[in-house]
């Protein structure tokens, strides 16, 4: 994934606010009304089920076309059928409470595999660009290994939290990835 | 015939009700408490060592899940017993289990230092780093089973009760009706749906439960034995996750039940109302990977079938209950009072905090969501903001049907109530949207200005509950078992 973090963020931030607006806009407004009594209950209802089923299969279409839309290329790009060969692989290893790298170090504009396992419980391993943008993550469980691929497109420095609370220092759990600027090697 | 199968209103059945819901409210205010610390060590506003933060988040998790089960339980208690006999004593069973298991998380927490959440993730329990012991972590584990135990003594009750009357599940979910010729028989009370359905997710959740918390007692005192992490995940987060639904769609059946009493029009059974209810039976127990979509070794089928379904999981509850329940209102001459907010308020909140966890169970979305403050945003809003005000309007609802009226002071604790909670849940969303981790005792200079905000929010949460709280432990004492 290209490192343009918070986009996404983003557009979950402003579609959850559109679409609870729009209940709390209905609720809003058939509660305003409920104390007056209408004319004729049976056909309103028969008018409200009416919709009801055209908004059933206005829902349904959405979620075909979004569940194909972000599924068909596979979201996990280090678990994809054809999973692209990273420029630069990192093992990193979760412990209560640290992360053990092998290097920490890359160029902008590399393909990074970070392999993540851990040691002793569940870890979440996130990357931050800095403390309000995260750009991905992973878990990091005792016997498999996740692969997540990020491709890290400005120099910086990023710093590793974990994600998946393992006790008693999860929150002081880091470490700091150096992006130098440069293409891939 | 009928009434012949209906629970007796006995002084026993009365005392019983309001048992649960004098211990469901002191622990729902006390666990509330512990959420809003909580929420004030991450503001730096409580100089307590992160240690006592993360016991107060395990306290407030695994307090706040088993009361809200106990609660929701005493509501579908309360109004199956119209349709089929059940009994007194294993509903008071299943509250003497749980206070067993309630002692012993206590126990746990506060003598043995027990911090590991209430998801008790395998293997943390057995590995803390010397922080507690073996016996914290059995103890804590333990309860839970005392707790489960106790809820499927109540299912089976339950459960033997719908089948004397029904013969099946099949016929007390109305899927004879649903996939049969004939016209739908409106006779077939929403409750007893209702009820079959959450009977069938939750005695599976809680097996599944059972087995994993045996198996992470074999591991705290047997380490030598280890299991699959993976294995114990999908059984843990299956377990939770259909508990903590289950919860819902026992208190939704006092939507179903009270609301058209005000209305004067009935809230019958149709064919997409069994419909839907067949489909969350199967969706909310097959739903369960989208906690784990950041596992990457799952099955790829598993990941899409978690996303795919999150999706689908919205549809019953907007567009059949919180739908259904604004046809029923709509123009309907009603008058309002406490209980009918409270009910109506709940709707929404569930209606409008599902939509932020479907956004979050897109894989693409949980990539940069997941474990964040969006997850304790959306279930908050349909918990605290869905839950909480359903179990509060049904238990007022039953608690005030002789005289009595509605006060300014009512009013005033159900719009603080409302409007506080909204900001709060809200806050939490805004700390996912910027990437603010969930979970941390300790939050960075940068995250702090949020946590603030959610702090003061949550303590007007916590008044404006205090107070309607209070209000329904003085009506307690006239409750009726037939409102």
């Amino acid at each position: 994934m290209a490192l343009k973090g918070g986009k996404m963020q983003n557009v979950a931030w402003v579609t959850s606010l559109v679409l609870m607006g729009a209940v709390a806009a209905v609720f809003l407004w058939v509660a305003a009304g409920a104390s007056r009594r209408g004319s004729d209950a049976g056909a309103m209802a028969k008018s409200a089920m009416r919709w009801r089923d055209r908004l059933f299969w206005l829902v349904i279409a959405a979620g075909a076309a979004l569940s194909i839309g972000t599924l068909w290329e596979w979201p996990i790009a280090g678990h994809a059928a054809a999973a692209a060969k990273p420029d630069v692989v990192i093992r990193a290893v979760g412990h209560q409470w640290r992360w053990e790298i092998d290097r920490d170090t890359v160029r902008a504009g590399e393909l990074v595999e970070f392999q993540l396992t851990a040691s002793d419980v569940n870890h979440g391993l996130a990357i931050y660009q800095n403390k309000t943008r995260m750009v991905a993550q992973a878990q990091a469980m005792p016997g498999y290994v996740n692969k997540l691929q990020v491709r890290f497109s400005e120099p910086g420095e990023y710093e590793l939290l974990c994600l998946e609370y393992c006790g008693l220092a999860h929150h002081g759990m880091r470490a700091v990835i150096k992006v130098r600027p440069g293409g891939a090697s | 015939m009928s009434a012949a199968f209906r629970s007796p209103d006995t002084a026993g059945a009365k005392l019983a009700f309001q048992l649960y819901v004098a211990i469901g409210i002191a622990v729902f205010l006390l666990m509330m408490l512990a959420g809003a610390a909580f929420r004030a060590v991450q503001a730096a506003w409580v100089p307590l060592p992160p240690q006592f933060g993360y016991e107060l988040m395990t306290l407030h998790g695994a307090g706040m899940v088993g009361v809200s089960g106990l609660a929701g339980a005493a509501v579908m208690w309360y109004f199956l017993r119209r349709y089929v006999r059940l009994s007194t004593g294993m509903f008071l069973a299943m509250l003497g289990l749980s206070l067993v298991g309630v002692v012993m998380i206590l126990a746990a927490i506060g003598i043995g230092r027990f911090a590991g959440a209430w998801t008790f993730l395998y293997p943390l329990p057995a590995k803390s780093m010397g922080v507690w012991g073996a016996h914290a972590a059995a103890a804590f584990v333990g309860g839970l089973v005392f707790i489960g135990v106790g809820f499927l003594l109540f299912y089976l009750d339950c459960a033997l009760a719908l089948l004397r009357r029904y013969g099946s599940f099949w016929k007390s979910l109305g899927l004879d009706q649903l996939f049969g010729p004939g016209p739908v028989d409106t006779t077939l009370p929403p409750t007893v749906v209702a009820s079959t359905m959450v009977i069938i997710i939750n005695v599976i959740g809680i097996l599944a439960g059972a087995v994993v918390l045996v198996m992470s007692l074999v591991g705290i005192y047997v380490p030598a034995i280890s299991f699959d992490a993976l294995l114990m995940k999908n059984l843990i987060f299956f377990f939770g996750h259909v508990f903590i639904n289950a919860t819902i769609y026992m208190a939704v059946i006092g939507v179903y039940e009270i609301v058209p009493r005000y209305t004067g029009r009935p809230w019958t059974v149709s064919r997409p109302f069994l419909a839907s209810w067949a489909a969350v039976t199967l969706v909310v127990m097959a739903v369960y990977p989208h906690h784990l979509l950041m596992d990457y070794v799952m099955p790829s089928w598993m990941i899409v079938a978690g996303q795919v379904l999150s999706y689908l999981s919205g549809i019953p509850i907007l567009l059949v209950t919180a739908y259904g329940a604004l046809v029923n209102i709509h123009r309907s001459g009603l008058e309002w009072d406490l209980p009918l907010r409270l009910l109506i308020f709940s709707l929404f909140g569930w209606a409008a905090g599902v939509l932020p966890a479907i956004v979050d169970g897109m894989v693409r979305v949980n990539l940069v969501m997941h474990n964040t403050q969006w997850v304790p945003g959306h279930f908050h809003f349909y918990l605290m903001l869905g839950l909480v005000p359903m179990l509060l309007g049904a238990m007022l609802y039953v608690s005030t049907r002789g005289p009595w009226r509605e006060s300014a002071l009512d009013r005033a604790a159900f719009w603080t109530f409302g409007v506080a909670g909204v900001a709060f849940c809200f806050v939490f969303l805004a700390g996912g949207w910027q990437g603010v981790p969930r979970r941390f005792a300790v939050h960075d200079a940068a995250w702090l200005g949020l946590a603030q905000l959610g702090t003061v929010a949550g303590a007007l949460v916590l008044a404006a509950a205090l107070v309607l709280g209070i209000r329904l432990l003085a009506r307690l004492p006239r409750v009726s078992l037939s409102a």
